[in-house]
């Protein structure tokens, strides 16, 4: 007696009862497809919260000047001279300045506008390209000019692309721009990556009465010197405040890291809770098998008499566990990827983040490996009951 | 040669609460090859137990029984389950067929537990009912089948793996009494081809169609000798008034 064989009798015994089977299979169907649902909302989170980190570069590290309690302040020249000391692992900094006050374009008035003054080396940090114009120069901060950098959003929506030598009003403050930068996103729109200003952070500064400046955005090397240049600009303004309370340093690396970590852990604590419901499953699958056996009794008995030996029983009732449970996995997986695309509609329409819940290949290797588990695991008593039936009490059986 | 079935000895015992019940009780016989013989007895002679024994479905508790030379009472379960597929062909009393499989797949299981192959299963399964006369019925379940038909396709399976014993258990015990001797008939015809057949039944109009009875009282052998012996029909009761 082959696999074959034993795979046929296997789905002959299920065929004969579809609905018990269905009913017995709706443990598994429902488990599989929460763990792939779930682990396929931690996957779409992650790369949501990876992308979002992206566009604001994993290899940023923001600094924020407290300067609580001290007469001490730092100066632009001392933070430079870090960033120089340190040119190993730091590649870059500008200070950031950001500016209240709502933008005007002749008599539209935008809200949303980010307006932020920054260094000459600002765009090349953010990796920006232009598609108009030219960059600040370190003329345009030495001698705080009054002009700016836009995003797409502006110059597309506004100045129907031809923005450069035009100007805008911050507050009441007139800014000519000079330079356009390349469209970010896939999707312009008010608020977004593509709405913002870059002025000299002199000119800001001025304008909007900052005496010391507080806020400066680093760049490491590459997203793996980070943690290096982290510990270097943490030393190089210890040195100057004799206080680590005096400012704080945050690497989007370290907080990416950080996210992750706190979504994993909360993805495997659902997933297992998920888990839970395929063992329940399993039960249900264990349950039905030992009523199958004893219904059988008089057919176990007529086989061992016509020569099944125990093994053949045993992997008879096993394989049919097994199968029952494996059945369930595949519509739980089917299942759980259509649950994947509503809850991705879902989470589009409700949240307006673009947002995609995507199954992932281990958590459906995982749930058909499970599954086929269950049924073997669960299985594997019922069929010991059978397989040991000893055959002349099993043929008297009524 | 030695002898195809030989008890020597053999006892069975069940232990039922404080009693012991001697099912078999020191049973000698030998049965040779192309033999047609009854074991007879009232219910509680112990000729169920006599049967599952020589069916390999149970083992004696003392004595040894020999199947073709070989004492089977040291066999492990997986050799004996062989040895039932190989050597013996059952026929119950209520035909025991697999209510939800076709005729065809009723008489093709013991060869599926021999590992023939589909096709050659197929095949055989065929010819075994083709010669019962049920070539007509070979893809109808059990149920839409007369008592008679259902015994002749009990009796396709049991022959189906060409087995050299056939072991009937009352197989007349349920029919009327024109298909209980049909049967009986194809159990002659099965003797006359070579095979071994035994009959178990409590019915002495059924015994005397075999050519040996041996009678069992209280787990005893109370005869064995031809069937057609004045002593052959009578109890031990009788035997000892008429002495």
């Amino acid at each position: 007696m082959n696999f074959f064989d034993t795979a046929r009798l296997a789905l002959g015994n299920i065929m004969t009862s579809k609905m018990r089977t269905f009913l017995t299979m709706l443990g598994i169907i429902i488990g599989v497809s929460a763990v792939i649902l779930i682990v396929g909302l931690g996957n779409g989170m992650q790369i949501y919260m990876e992308r979002s980190f992206e566009t604001l570069g994993t290899n940023t590290i923001q600094v924020m000047i407290l300067g609580r309690g001290s007469s001490r302040s730092i100066s632009v020249d001392q933070i430079y001279r870090i960033a120089d000391e340190n040119s190993d692992c730091i590649e870059n900094v500008s200070p950031t300045v950001s500016m209240a006050g709502t933008v005007k374009i002749g008599t539209e008035t935008l809200n949303s506008t980010s307006v932020s003054g920054v260094s000459e080396d600002y765009m090349e940090m953010k990796t920006y390209q232009l598609s108009a114009g030219r960059d600040l120069r370190y003329m345009d901060i030495k001698d705080r000019k009054a002009v700016c950098i836009i995003g797409s959003y502006i110059d597309k929506e506004y100045f129907n692309g031809s923005s450069v030598g035009k100007t805008l009003k911050v507050g009441s403050r007139k800014l000519t721009i000079i330079g356009v930068a390349e469209q970010q996103e896939d999707e312009m729109r008010s608020g977004g990556t593509d709405d913002f200003i870059y002025l000299p952070y002199t000119t800001a500064a001025r304008y909007s009465n900052t005496g010391n400046i507080r806020s400066y955005m680093f760049t490491a090397m590459d997203k793996d010197s980070s943690d290096r240049a982290v510990k270097a600009i943490e030393n190089g303004l210890f040195k100057v405040f004799e206080d680590d309370r005096s400012y704080t340093v945050i690497s989007m690396a370290q907080l990416l890291d950080t996210f992750t970590t706190m979504l994993n852990v909360m993805i495997t604590i659902l997933a297992i809770i998920a888990g839970i419901s395929l063992v329940v499953g399993g039960i249900g699958i264990m349950n039905i098998m030992l009523v199958s056996v004893t219904e059988r009794t008089r057919e176990i008995g007529i086989r061992k008499a016509l020569g099944a030996k125990e093994s053949v029983i045993m992997s008879q009732f096993v394989t049919e566990a097994a199968v029952t449970s494996v059945l369930g996995g595949s519509v739980g997986i089917l299942f759980g990827i259509a649950l994947c695309r509503i809850a991705t509609v879902i989470v589009t329409a409700l949240l307006d983040v673009d947002m995609q819940v995507v199954p992932s290949a281990g958590s459906i290797a995982m749930a058909v490996g499970v599954s086929a588990g269950i049924g073997i695991l669960f299985g594997w008593l019922p069929a010991r009951k059978a397989a040991n039936l000893n055959p002349i009490d099993a043929l008297r059986y009524e | 040669m030695a002898p195809l079935i030989e008890f020597r000895d053999v006892c069975k015992y069940y232990v039922m609460g404080d009693n012991t019940v001697k099912a078999n009780d020191h049973i000698s016989m030998t049965i040779d090859r192309g033999e047609f013989v009854a074991i007879v007895g009232q219910s509680g002679s112990g000729k169920s137990t006599c049967m599952n024994i020589i069916g390999c479905l149970d083992v004696p508790t003392s004595g040894s029984y020999l199947l073709d030379g070989t004492d089977v009472g040291s066999l492990s379960k997986p050799r004996l389950a062989e040895i039932r597929n190989k050597m013996l062909g059952f026929v119950f009393q209520q035909y025991n067929l697999l209510p939800k499989y076709n005729l065809i797949e009723n008489v093709e299981v013991p060869l599926m537990y021999a590992g023939v192959p589909r096709g050659e299963r197929r095949r055989r399964a065929m010819e075994a009912l083709t010669e019962l006369g049920l070539a007509e019925h070979v893809k109808h379940r059990p149920n839409e089948l007369s008592g008679g038909q259902q015994q002749r396709v009990s009796i396709a399976r049991a022959m189906v793996g060409k087995p050299p014993i056939l072991l009937a258990d009352e197989p007349t015990g349920a029919l009327d009494s024109r298909t209980g001797r049909e049967v009986l008939r194809l159990l002659k015809e099965l003797n006359a081809a070579g095979k071994t057949v035994i009959l178990i039944t409590h019915d002495n109009s059924i015994a005397v169609q075999a050519k040996r009875i041996i009678r069992l009282e209280d787990g005893q052998v109370t005869y064995d000798g031809p069937a057609d012996h004045p002593d052959a029909m009578k109890t031990r009761e009788q035997k000892e008034a008429v002495s």
